[in-house]
């Protein structure tokens, strides 16, 4: 493949295509906090903390409109190609998928009121660590990833994607448990199911950013052959709720 | 029995994609300015009805390849040409071939506007009547109008057709240019950066009229404009110091181009 290293005769076009990649790193690790932070305020019921996640928000929806903004200016005024057009959409796809991880985990911030009044047992939220902390791995793999424009990175961002949904799916099947066993859990274990499946859910936007990493780097589609699923949708209540 | 190979029931299930004809096929040209060689060695196919845009810095040859075709380069007296070049299959360079006859074959339009300081009726009729295509006055204003008309100037200039066609705008005057190429019913037509000295409106003109001669006509462009020639070609061959960097369908040569020379030159990085 083309290598990377020569300049654009104008400057500053260099210089536009660089602020795109810095705030693509700087909304990634804004994004990587955010998450991190939601799911430790809802482990340890930390309020005020969730209650930061969600202000931080804002910070990400800002980058998104900025990024999309530039990224239109500069089609319109360098029309760019070949490396440079996939770059910039490159940057549009996945500042929109880091604004999106971003909501999900908000959304994980904003259920940590609810569980709080009915704190479950340690092992649903070690659960919920565990799929995160993968989540996470994912998160900063990929935007390394995108920082280093590296292919074979991309590849195993792709494949680690299947173990984030089996954990989901087992995650799934305890809350489950959990719900069956006690009535008065359902409220906290269906919030405590929806983070498990935004969790879930950041784990495919990091496998979308691989997907575009790799068409950046290399100008062609991966192969849409990877199983792309958790299987909690196949899972039935094999036994009445107790009454 | 006859059993199929392996490689036999592939090629069945899935044949080639078909491969347009080719109209001109260049092969292995090289070009020399007296002691100066432009082109070193080049060979190249032109599709037959389909776009074909030469781009590369200035001086890597693509306009002197595009003057081999036609062999314009004849009239430079300092220049030698070697290599082959076919036009359905016939060596264009051959002794025996009528250059003037060659010439109605493969048209030509130029980067500045060229009419003949004569009406504009004038201008699209002369080469008609010089090759004796026409059967009487009647045959030749119909000529005319056809070829106005698909040079798409018709309904601007129908009221002032021995009016100069100088006293066009640039714009008008190119299209007239191409309708003056087409009025001899070429098969080929060279355009050597037809709208480097048009306006945007005028350049949409001519790039619309482009992508309708290409139902009919065979059409080698170069351009400086990456833009124009994405947007007008099927197929891209990108020139550099005398030589073909990469020959390849135009989307690919935009999108994801193999060679990193094409890659530095289409995105702005050369040099």
């Amino acid at each position: 493949m083309t290598e990377q290293t020569a300049q654009h005769t104008v400057r500053s076009y260099d210089e536009e295509l660089k602020f795109l990649t810095h705030k693509i790193a700087e909304m990634g690790g804004h994004a990587e906090r955010m998450v991190e932070q939601a799911v430790a305020a809802m482990v340890n019921s930390d309020n005020a903390l969730a209650q930061r996640v969600i202000s931080d928000d804002l910070i990400l929806d800002a980058g998104q409109r900025e990024i999309d903004e530039k990224a239109i200016t500069i089609i319109g005024k360098r029309q760019p190609m070949a490396i440079d057009l996939r770059e910039v959409i490159g940057t549009i796809r996945i500042s929109s998928d880091l604004e999106r991880i971003g909501d999900l985990g908000k959304n994980i911030a904003k259920r940590v009121v609810a569980v709080t009044d009915t704190r479950q047992t340690l092992s649903v939220y070690r659960g919920l660590q565990t799929i995160a902390e993968l989540a996470l791995t994912q998160l900063k793999d990929v935007l390394d990833a995108y920082a280093t424009r590296s292919v074979a990175q991309v590849n195993i961002v792709r494949e680690r994607d299947d173990e984030i949904d089996a954990l989901y799916t087992s995650l799934f099947r305890e809350l489950l448990t959990y719900m069956m066993e006690d009535p008065r859990n359902i409220s906290a274990c269906t919030h405590l199911l929806f983070c498990a499946k935004n969790i879930e859910r950041i784990g495919d936007h990091a496998t979308n950013i691989a997907e575009t990493v790799y068409y950046i780097v290399t100008g062609t589609q991966l192969p849409a052959e990877r199983p792309k699923e958790d299987q909690s949708h196949t899972i039935v209540m094999d036994e009445p709720l107790a009454s | 029995m006859n059993m199929l190979s392996e490689v036999d029931v592939e090629k069945k299930l899935y044949p080639a994609p078909d491969q347009p004809k080719a109209k001109m096929k260049g092969d292995n040209v090289s070009v020399f300015y007296g002691a100066k060689q432009a082109l070193f060695g080049v060979s190249l196919d032109v599709p037959e009805k389909m776009v074909t845009a030469l781009i590369g810095p200035s001086g890597c040859g693509k306009s002197t390849f595009l003057r081999c075709l036609n062999r314009m380069n004849d009239t430079i007296s300092i220049c030698r040409v070697t290599g082959n070049i076919t036009l359905d299959n016939r060596d264009i360079y051959d002794p025996k071939i009528d250059v003037v006859q060659l010439r109605a074959r493969i048209g030509m339009v130029f980067q500045k506007p060229n009419p003949f300081p004569k009406s504009i009726f004038e201008n699209v009729a002369y080469g008609p009547r010089i090759h004796g295509l026409v059967k009487d006055k009647h045959h030749l204003d119909e000529i005319v109008e056809k070829s106005l008309q698909r040079a798409g100037l018709f309904t601007e200039v129908k009221d002032r057709l021995h009016e100069s066609g100088t006293g066009l705008s640039g714009g008008q005057q190119q299209r007239l240019c191409i309708a003056r190429a087409i009025a001899v019913s070429p098969e080929v037509i060279l355009m050597d950066e037809p709208c480097s000295a048009l306006d945007p409106i005028a350049t949409a003109k001519v790039e619309e009229l482009i992508d309708e001669l290409r139902e009919n006509y065979t059409i080698v462009i170069v351009t400086h404009s990456m833009q124009q020639a994405a947007r007008v070609s099927q197929r891209t061959a990108m020139f550099h110091l005398g030589n073909i960097v990469e020959v390849g369908d135009t989307e690919m040569m935009f999108t994801s181009p193999t060679e990193k020379r094409t890659q530095d030159y289409i995105t702005g990085r050369f040099g």
